[in-house]
């Protein structure tokens, strides 16, 4: 591997020449800049900085050099090296940015190409809201109740201050159930769950009822035989029309924005008394702002009360509710409502996963 | 109810000197009070000239298809020719024939323009001039009516007199919807006294007005009632030697019009007026027709009533009835009689006004589909005090306008005959309205609110609701039968005070506890469909019982005991569905034809499951009191199950087709898969095994149960035959859970998360094709033991290198241990265990 020594002749050690070693140098500075790839310069390093390369031959002489000479000998050979190695160094980095130019340049692609390998799903507009209505009612202390679809008649009317042959009793369109001695009927309202709720639970009581509901009404635009309400009650001692209004009013902020208010028109429903009509402000109103026909509401009938066997006297309340497929015909433009329950998946799509 | 404004500002005082109300302003201030306005509908309007004429001869033009007359009409000195032949006169072209020479017409003469934009212009049609029109009704926006022109009765204004005053044509229409507890606004006099409430003006009752009248002596006729007929007062006055041919006034028959009411004659037509304008249902039979005395009952077995519709009804023993010695000639406070009908030749009338039990006119009228005007009144309670005042006014109208003498005799027959009893008094805190508001009124309202709407009022000194302060006793008025309760004198201070005045305010917040678990769960399994790229659809319930047969169910299928509407809209769909599955395949039909394809859709919802005995008959419970827990609980378990349940239906491509490759088709994997993802919501491994179940394919049908054996649910690819009999895509898949069983754990236990590094192998097993992939993880899972992690499948395979009826399958294991890095020993031994176990269970041997 090293040169013969057995004489003592520092010039034998040619390879320890200062001319020999800028040889070295030129030639390794000239094949590195002839290397036009990465793959060219790395085939290139062993040629000048790997073990037989003249300068790392050169080095092992130095052993040779009696001692007085190691050291000049030594720090030429290092500084030779390490000149090689900067060069290899800068032409690699040169190499390699020039290399991932050009690989990044290849791998573009068109950005534009669609990446809908697979359909997104999307929530009904009607859940989508009746969420929302829950969620806003559950920040003001509310719980969620809910009841079946097809109710015993006594819930859906009688408790309800319907009586038998009144003619309110055909203000709402009621899907009977066979046999007629079962006394079932549709719910045509969520109004039965507040009967279910008054009976049920310890008072106070502040619930708020979504559900879907039941009338005779052949479908069209703007009517629907099968519908979703949401309805709240607040049965608590010292509850005021006051109480009703402020959280109407609250509601239709949170659903319409800070400008909503609502208004109340005197009405009539059996089971609240005094009963009145509820209006939203609605400042996004197709032909500019005004007032909406939003629902119904109410401070519940003492009937109601007694039928729940809750004392009148001490306890008082209000009751209000809500079409959802209305509220959301108006708050969102939709023109037609068969497009809620036709299914059509362009429809629904439109509406995503919110909230 | 539709009334015209003018006729209720005939009875409030407006001040002399104030602004005259628009129409809309009346309009406003009802609704502030609460009756509901649906429409303010202006007579459109008519400008231009528009006169009274008197037609002054007819010329028949025969050559022409159809009638049409050449009439010379006197419309005045001022609009008449003043040369020619027809001096005097104007020559109109009209195509009605209900008129005869000297008539009174209303004629629109060039440069009038009519509603609609209907200008009217000389212009020659049929050979000669027509300059200027006859106006039908319908023209003049006055109703609908285009029977013909319209007539007035002689002497009703001069020729060349202005049409537009004439008809009153600066009017307005109201349209009211009348709540069912305020019956008394379904007449003038009601909604008039609401009027004068909203704008604190005074009210003139039009029950009030008297007239002269011969004095009352003996009865109009002998009239009997029996208790059971429900009728509270019956009163009937006679009438004779009316003029049968007699016309009905200009004003009353325009009042009609824009009432909605049609004008037929003179009797029929006050009976109408006299109902519009009190609210009391009148009747008025030809006197001569009738046998004997009236009697008034509850019809017998078998009775029939021929009704002035001419049509022949069945009697049901609740009907309240009128009849004489011929049998029945009326079915109480609904429909007269067609034997004692008034006709043309009626000269001698008896008018009948009663009051007649409420609920047995709403049972009636239901039962026999007449919802007329009366029976809206009556179901809705009359005032039992305005019957004399009707029969009254009815017989002075027919008196004054058809020439009638009035028999002195008034029958007034009934437990409310004069004089009417009172209604009982209400007693109520002065403070009470105040509590319920949430606001304080000034003094007086209360008193002054009560007073009038026509309550007698009185402060009495302690409050019956023991609060120390004072309260009041209100008599509430014979036409408010609604005001019972504290409450309901309660709604009338603060509707009248206006809901305006109420402040807003919110109730103390107090803690709640947000969603129940079994809500946020439902909400979670939603959202894991959507963001699994399903899409939510809300189909609806009713379906047809031939689904069943579609679904090939069958016929001792459970699912085919559905719960049955007696009214359905679409007598086809009467039934609630019992499984999601309809509706959903439905909504891909629907979305398959509007070409729509790749569809993925859920419904979270109740199905209806009635058991085995269908409803029971339910006891009747009470309303004043809370009910028996017992009677309530048979009420309830008289409910059919409504179990909460989720359904999704697959058709078409899963992954589409792109620039990326190919598309996969959805197939029953995913269906069971999504199925699987609703366990997950819930914390629940759903174990998958084949089974046979309509309506899926029975070779790829799984049923999902939970671990400790409860049937969840079935999922899979549909039975092609029930794919080709719903007209769905080959290959849709579904599947179908019911929520309700799935448990529901508010908190999961935490796992145990190893730090140290796995072991990944893998092993493929050659098996008997039948043994299920999901049986053999649980074999290698047992066999190896808790260090295995992981057990997941990655390919199988059949072909002849693993033999007839064996197929591949290929795990990827992974083991870890909890405390200690596993050495590859180790692990492989595990490995070995596991395979031995598969081997020993399912004669799995390594590929």
């Amino acid at each position: 591997m090293s040169g013969t020594n057995d004489l003592y002749d520092p010039k034998q050690v040619a390879a320890l020449d200062p001319e020999t070693l800028d040889a070295a140098r030129a030639e390794a500075s000239a094949a590195f800049a002839g290397a036009t790839t990465l793959e060219a310069l790395t085939a290139l390093k062993p040629a000048h900085l790997g073990d037989r390369s003249p300068v790392l031959t050169a080095r092992r002489e130095i052993g040779a050099l009696p001692p007085q000479a190691r050291s000049e000998s030594g720090k030429r050979v290092n500084e030779v090296r390490q000149a090689i190695q900067t060069e290899y160094d800068q032409r690699h980095a040169v190499l390699s940015t020039e290399r991932d130019e050009r690989v990044l340049a290849e791998e573009a692609v068109d950005v534009t190409l669609p990446g809908d390998r697979h359909a997104r799903g999307s929530r009904h507009p009607l859940t989508q809201i009746s969420e929302r209505v829950a969620d806003i009612f559950i920040g003001m202390g509310y719980e969620v109740a809910e009841g079946p679809e097809v109710e015993s008649e006594w819930l859906n009317f009688d408790a309800l201050n319907f009586l038998p042959d009144h003619p309110a009793r055909t203000m709402q369109d009621t899907f009977h159930v066979e046999p007629p001695e079962a006394r079932q009927v549709l719910r045509t309202h969520t109004s039965p769950v507040q009967i279910r709720t008054l009976l049920a639970r310890d008072l106070p009581v502040y619930v708020v009822c979504p559900g879907r509901t039941f009338r005779t009404d052949e479908l069209d635009a703007t009517h629907t035989p099968v519908f979703h309400q949401v309805e709240g009650l607040a049965v608590d001692e010292g509850i005021t029309m006051a109480h009703l209004k402020g959280t109407l009013d609250a509601f239709a902020q949170a659903m319409f924005g800070p400008e909503s208010v609502t208004r109340l028109r005197p009405s009539y429903f059996p089971f609240t008394e005094p009963s009145a009509e509820v209006d939203v402000w609605f400042p996004e109103k197709r032909g500019g702002a005004g007032w909406v026909e939003w629902g119904g509401c109410g401070m519940v009938d003492p009937n109601v009360l007694r039928a729940c066997g809750v004392d009148a006297e001490k306890y008082s309340g209000f009751a209000f509710g809500m079409g959802l497929e209305r509220t959301l015909q108006f708050r969102n433009g939709l023109p037609d409502m068969r497009d809620m329950v036709e299914g059509d998946v362009r429809f629904t799509s439109a509406f995503a996963v919110e909230p | 109810m539709r009334v015209p404004v003018s006729w209720l500002l005939e009875h409030v005082q407006l001040p002399p000197d104030g602004a005259p109300l628009t129409a809309d302003a009346v309009g406003e201030a009802l609704i502030r009070v609460g009756l509901e306005v649906e429409d303010v509908l202006p007579i459109p309007a008519t400008t231009g000239p528009l006169v009274v004429g008197r037609v002054a001869s007819i010329e028949e033009l025969t050559e022409f298809k159809k009638p049409i007359r050449y009439c010379r009409v006197d419309v005045g000195p001022e609009h008449n020719d003043t040369e020619g032949d027809g001096a005097g006169t104007r020559g109109i072209v009209c195509g009605a024939t209900n008129f005869v020479e000297g008539d009174l017409v209303v004629a629109a003469l060039p440069g009038a323009v009519l509603p609609g934009d209907f200008a009217i212009a000389a212009r020659k049609t049929y050979g000669h001039v027509s300059d200027g029109m006859i106006c039908a009704l319908d023209e003049l926006g006055l109703g609908d009516d285009h029977s013909g022109i319209l007539v007035l009765p002689p002497g009703t204004a001069d020729p060349g007199d202005d049409g537009a005053t004439l008809l009153g044509l600066d009017d307005a229409v109201l349209d009211i919807a009348v709540t069912p507890d305020r019956g008394y606004a379904l007449s003038v006099r009601g909604v008039a006294r609401e009027l004068a409430c909203a704008l604190d003006a005074p009210y003139g009752d039009p029950a009030l007005m008297g007239f002269e009248l011969p004095t009352p002596d003996g009865d109009a006729w002998p009239v009997h009632l029996d208790p059971a007929s429900g009728c509270r007062r019956f009163v009937a006055r006679r009438v004779t030697d009316l003029d049968p041919t007699a016309p009905s006034p200009w004003w009353l028959r325009r009042r009609l019009l824009l009432c909605g009411v049609r004008p037929i004659s003179l009797a029929v037509d006050v009976t109408n007026y006299v109902m519009l304008e009190l609210g009391q249902p009148m009747h008025a039979y030809d006197a001569t027709r009738l046998s004997g005395d009236i009697v008034v009952r509850r019809a017998g077995a078998d009775e029939k009533i021929t009704t002035l519709d001419d049509a022949q009804r069945a009697l049901d023993p609740d009907d309240v009835l009128v009849t004489d010695d011929s049998g029945p000639i009326g079915l109480a406070g609904i429909m007269g009689g067609a034997s004692t009908e008034v006709g043309p030749e009626t000269a001698d009338v008896l008018l009948e006004a009663a009051t007649w039990d409420a609920p047995s006119v709403a049972r009636a009228a239901r039962r026999h589909r007449l919802p007329s005007e009366a029976a809206r009144r009556f179901e809705r309670e009359v005032d039992p005090a305005v019957a004399r005042a009707a029969t009254d006014r009815a017989a002075w109208l027919l008196a004054n306008y058809g020439g009638a003498t009035v028999s002195s005799g008034v029958t007034d027959e009934g437990p409310f005959s004069d004089p009417v009893p009172a209604p009982a008094p209400v007693l109520m805190a002065l403070d009470l309205p105040d509590r319920v508001a949430g606001t304080r009124y000034e003094r007086g309202a209360v008193v002054r609110r009560l007073s009038q709407i026509g309550c007698a009022v009185e402060v009495a000194g302690a409050d019956p609701g023991g609060s120390g302060e004072a309260g009041v006793r209100a008599t509430p008025p014979t036409w408010r039968p609604d005001l019972t309760r504290p409450a309901d004198l309660v709604e009338e201070v603060l509707r009248l005070e206006g809901y305006a005045g109420i402040p807003s305010e919110l109730p103390a917040a107090r803690p709640g506890t947000g969603l129940t678990l079994g809500q946020r769960r439902r909400r979670q399994v939603s959202r894991a469909l959507a963001d699994a790229g399903y899409d939510e659809v809300l189909p609806s319930p009713f379906v047809a019982p031939s689904v069943f047969d579609a679904l090939g169910l069958d016929d001792g299928d459970p699912r085919r005991r559905a719960l049955r509407l007696a009214n359905p809209l679409d007598a086809d769909r009467a039934l609630m569905a019992t499984t999601l599955l309809p509706g959903l395949l439905d909504a891909v039909v629907r979305n398959v034809s509007r070409g729509l394809r790749d569809l993925a859709l859920y419904q979270i919802g109740q199905v209806v499951r009635p058991g085995a005995d269908g409803p029971a008959e339910a006891p009747v419970l009470p309303v004043d009191a809370r009910p028996d827990d017992a009677a309530f609980a048979t009420v309830l378990e008289g409910l059919p199950d409504q179990p909460l349940r989720v359904g999704a239906v697959l058709a078409g491509a899963w992954d589409r087709a792109g620039w990326w490759g190919p598309g996969r088709p959805a197939d029953w994997a995913d269906a069971i898969e999504a199925a699987r993802l609703v366990g997950q919501v819930y914390g629940a491994e759903l174990t998958v095994t084949s089974d046979r179940h309509a309506p899926w394919h029975p070779g790829r049908c799984a049923a999902l149960h939970l671990p400790d054996g409860t049937l969840v649910g079935h999922a899979g690819e549909l039975h092609p035959k029930v794919l080709e009999t719903l007209g769905l895509p080959a290959r849709t898949c579904a599947m179908e859970l019911e929520l309700d069983r799935l448990p529901l754990v508010e908190a999961r236990p935490s796992p145990a998360v190893s730090p140290f590094p796995p072991v990944l192998l893998d092993v493929a097993l050659v098996l008997d094709a039948a043994v299920p992939s999901d049986a053999v993880v649980t074999a290698l899972r047992d066999g190896g033991g808790d260090l295995v992690e992981d057990v997941r499948l990655f390919d199988v395979y059949t072909g002849p290198q693993v033999g007839e009826g064996n197929r591949s399958l290929a795990f990827a294991l992974r083991l870890r241990a909890p405390d200690r890095t596993l050495t590859l020993e180790e692990a492989s031994a595990r490995r070995d265990a596991a395979v031995a176990t598969a081997a020993e269970r399912h004669g799995a041997r390594l590929r």
